[in-house]
């Protein structure tokens, strides 16, 4: 028998669910145990901002959210490990990975709540990032171009990208992965799994044993990651990013996670999955694993997490309030965007909507 | 200087701009070595290198998100969509965020990029080579949708695209793409997105056309003059944003308007200018708006295609009808 092509895939982890070591090459960034808290503290402070963003959709006060509860560990990896200089594409729950960028919780709130200036992110390096991509697996193609910009133009920058299992069904994925390949693309596709693509579980999404191997076809390193275990989400993208950065070609990797909350705030996920799912999901959250292994490394306890929770509870409060006190934009705000300068045919719509503005209407 | 058809307008239109501004890209199915399957890249590979002039993948979805993707890293990439009935995947990324990046995000990314598609029927080409579908992106806010008739227009109005700051759909009528020679001076001057261009006075009626079928205004025009008729004839070009005023300001004049594209009758672009002129000119019409068009069926295979095109024969006629209406 000649074999054409063999291929494997491996499966990255450091802290088991209890957060016990399961290897002991600690990568460099783990040995350093204040930047460790520091991790923490954003993962715990992604919690806080998520609890609170979903409270103020149950008052009323925020259109339909989507909830990041259990990605704190993937998200906070993806961020923490990317650049300035690089290129994120956000689908829209990485909260975590943006709030490391710069995204404000304020910004987040305005674009669920409404208002398109929320997309307007004011702090670098967010501010050269992309907004959130509703389309599902639509901005992977944006970061595949944005890479090709990048090699066309010679710079030392990596397009990042994340889709969820759902996401990694569609074409704009696997044309995203393909022209890296082809092009050998400083590109990196990170797979969230959250295991759910709102009702749809993710055996329906793929008859693949893992979504990672889908980058095997386009010639990228692919690996499978603990989405939960910070410590593996961090090591696999650095060294994601480093092979990109370093013209060695773009990479996809799946990590491997739970969502624990709905789909979004418009969603009920009793109808379509059992309990004991979910308390399983709870076992294996991200957070639990990092505070136990923080602890037992005494740079962590019960104080100190309570402390960093008033202090995310005011910081949230602060930006609630930022949010709360925004003005409505004018309403010629809807004309004003579409092109550079407002045509003159649009200009008679924009002009006769601030007629009946200024009748009361 | 050189004559040079409307295929080679668009070629001249890129090679300029791509040796003027470093950021300017063309990329696309067979465009490189091989020049595109009409040609219109012949030659900018050699010139301009394989990142600069780049094959893609086979998937046209592939090519309209990575050209917003480079667009958003500040690149000017030209796409080219091999033909306009293979367009319809790049709809997605053209809708969603193309035309509305700059909407969406209050300014702060933007899409300064062309998509390029050979337009149309009547070169008896294959099932799917053949559509004409402005219409489709017409309605699409944040989108100019541009449409050259001739080989100086084509020049002119592909360097204006590739300079504008937004998104542009540029659809090249591929009838005349070889139809017919005019010199065209390289000079790298652009024409306005914003006018229609008035090609020829008249006062009896007004022919509003573009694309190809501005071919049998012209030549509807010619025929009718012979008959004492004078008509007036209007090239859109910019099809969105529309410079209606330049259309109403003529049929102010001539107090009748027939309304020739290729594209099918219901919900075309004709339809747009039709009510534009019932709710801002109806009282300076004499006779009912006329519109010949496709139909509104798929375009026939080729023994068929031409009995779809709208003719010389049926705008001439429907002149008639709008004279004998008063």
């Amino acid at each position: 028998m000649t074999i054409a092509a063999k291929f494997e895939i491996e499966y990255l982890q450091y802290l088991d669910a209890e957060g016990k070591q399961v290897r002991n090459d600690l990568p460099e960034f783990a040995k350093d145990l204040d930047h460790m808290v520091e991790l923490y503290k954003l993962m715990l402070s992604t919690r806080v901002f998520d609890a609170k963003s979903i409270a103020l959709q149950r008052t009323g006060k925020l259109g339909t959210y989507a909830s990041c509860l259990g990605h704190e560990a993937a998200h906070v990896g993806i961020g923490s490990a990317m650049k300035p200089e690089d290129v994120y594409a956000p689908s829209y729950r990485e909260y975590g990975a943006q709030l490391y960028r710069g995204v404000q919780p304020r910004e987040v709130y305005m674009y669920w709540g409404g208002d398109e200036r929320g997309n307007d992110y004011q702090k670098e390096p967010a501010r050269h990032d992309f907004a959130w991509s509703v389309p599902i697996a639509t901005q992977c193609l944006h970061a595949a171009g944005s890479a090709l910009a990048f090699k066309i133009r010679g710079e030392k920058r990596v397009a990042v990208c994340t889709i969820g299992d759902g996401g990694s069904s569609k074409g704009d994925f696997y044309g995203a992965i393909n022209i890296a390949g082809a092009q050998n693309l400083p590109l990196v596709a990170v797979i969230v799994n959250n295991q759910w693509a709102i009702s749809v579980p993710r055996k329906i999404q793929s008859g693949a044993p893992t979504l990672a191997q889908k980058g095997i076809a386009a010639g990228l390193f692919s690996m499978q990651v603990d989405g939960n275990d910070i410590i593996a989400v961090r090591k696999a993208m650095e060294d994601a990013l480093d092979r990109a950065r370093s013209g060695n070609g773009g990479s996809v990797l799946e990590l491997v996670t739970y969502r624990l909350g709905d789909h979004t705030t418009a969603d009920d996920a009793r109808r379509y999955r059992g309990e004991q799912e979910v308390k399983d999901g709870w076992e294996k959250e991200p957070m639990k694993r990092l505070r136990n292994w923080l602890v037992a490394k005494r740079v962590w306890d019960d104080a100190k997490e309570e402390a960093w929770k008033a202090e995310c509870d005011d910081w949230m409060d602060n930006e609630v309030n930022a949010y709360l006190e925004t003005k409505t934009q004018p309403v010629s705000a809807m004309f004003d965007y579409i092109f550079a300068e407002v045509p003159a045919d649009l200009a008679k719509q924009r002009d006769y909507v601030l007629s009946l503005e200024s009748k009361g209407h | 200087m050189a004559q040079i058809t409307l295929i080679e307008a668009v070629t001249q239109a890129l090679a300029y701009e791509m040796a003027h501004d470093e950021s300017v890209m063309v990329l696309g199915e067979d465009v490189g070595l091989n020049g595109g399957v009409f040609r219109a890249t012949q030659g900018l590979q050699e010139k301009f290198g394989e990142l600069r002039v780049l094959d893609t993948p086979l998937d046209e979805t592939t090519i309209a998100g990575v050209t917003v993707g480079l667009a958003v890293q500040g690149m000017k990439p030209v796409a080219e969509a091999q033909f306009e009935g293979f367009i319809y995947p790049m709809m997605e990324q053209i809708a969603c965020h193309a035309a509305r990046m700059r909407n969406r995000t209050r300014g702060r990314l933007t899409v300064p990029a062309v998509f390029r598609a050979p337009w149309g029927g009547g070169i008896r080409a294959p099932e799917h080579h053949s559509e004409a579908n402005e219409h489709l992106f017409t309605n699409i806010p944040g989108l100019r949708v541009v449409m050259p008739s001739s080989p100086a227009r084509a020049y002119g109005l592909l360097l204006a695209a590739i300079r504008d700051p937004d998104p542009v759909m540029f659809f090249e009528p591929k009838r005349i793409y070889r139809q017919y020679k005019e010199e065209v001076p390289d000079d790298g001057e652009a024409l306005p997105l914003d006018v229609c261009f008035v090609l020829r006075d008249g006062t009896d009626v007004t022919l509003v056309s573009w694309g190809a079928q501005v071919k049998e205004a012209l030549e509807a025009a010619d025929e009718l003059a012979e008959q004492g008729i004078s008509a007036e004839v209007i090239d859109v070009a910019t099809l969105t944003p529309l410079d209606f005023d330049t259309i109403a300001e003529s049929v102010q004049k001539t107090g009748r308007c027939v309304i020739v594209h290729e594209a099918p009758k219901t919900a075309g672009f004709g339809a747009e200018i039709a009510a534009r002129l019932a709710e801002e000119c109806i009282y300076d019409l004499l006779a009912p708006v006329e519109r010949v068009t496709g139909f509104d069926t798929h375009i026939p295979l080729f023994r068929l295609e031409m009995k779809y095109m709208p003719s010389v024969e049926r705008v001439v006629d429907a002149v008639k009808r709008t004279l004998a209406a008063s």
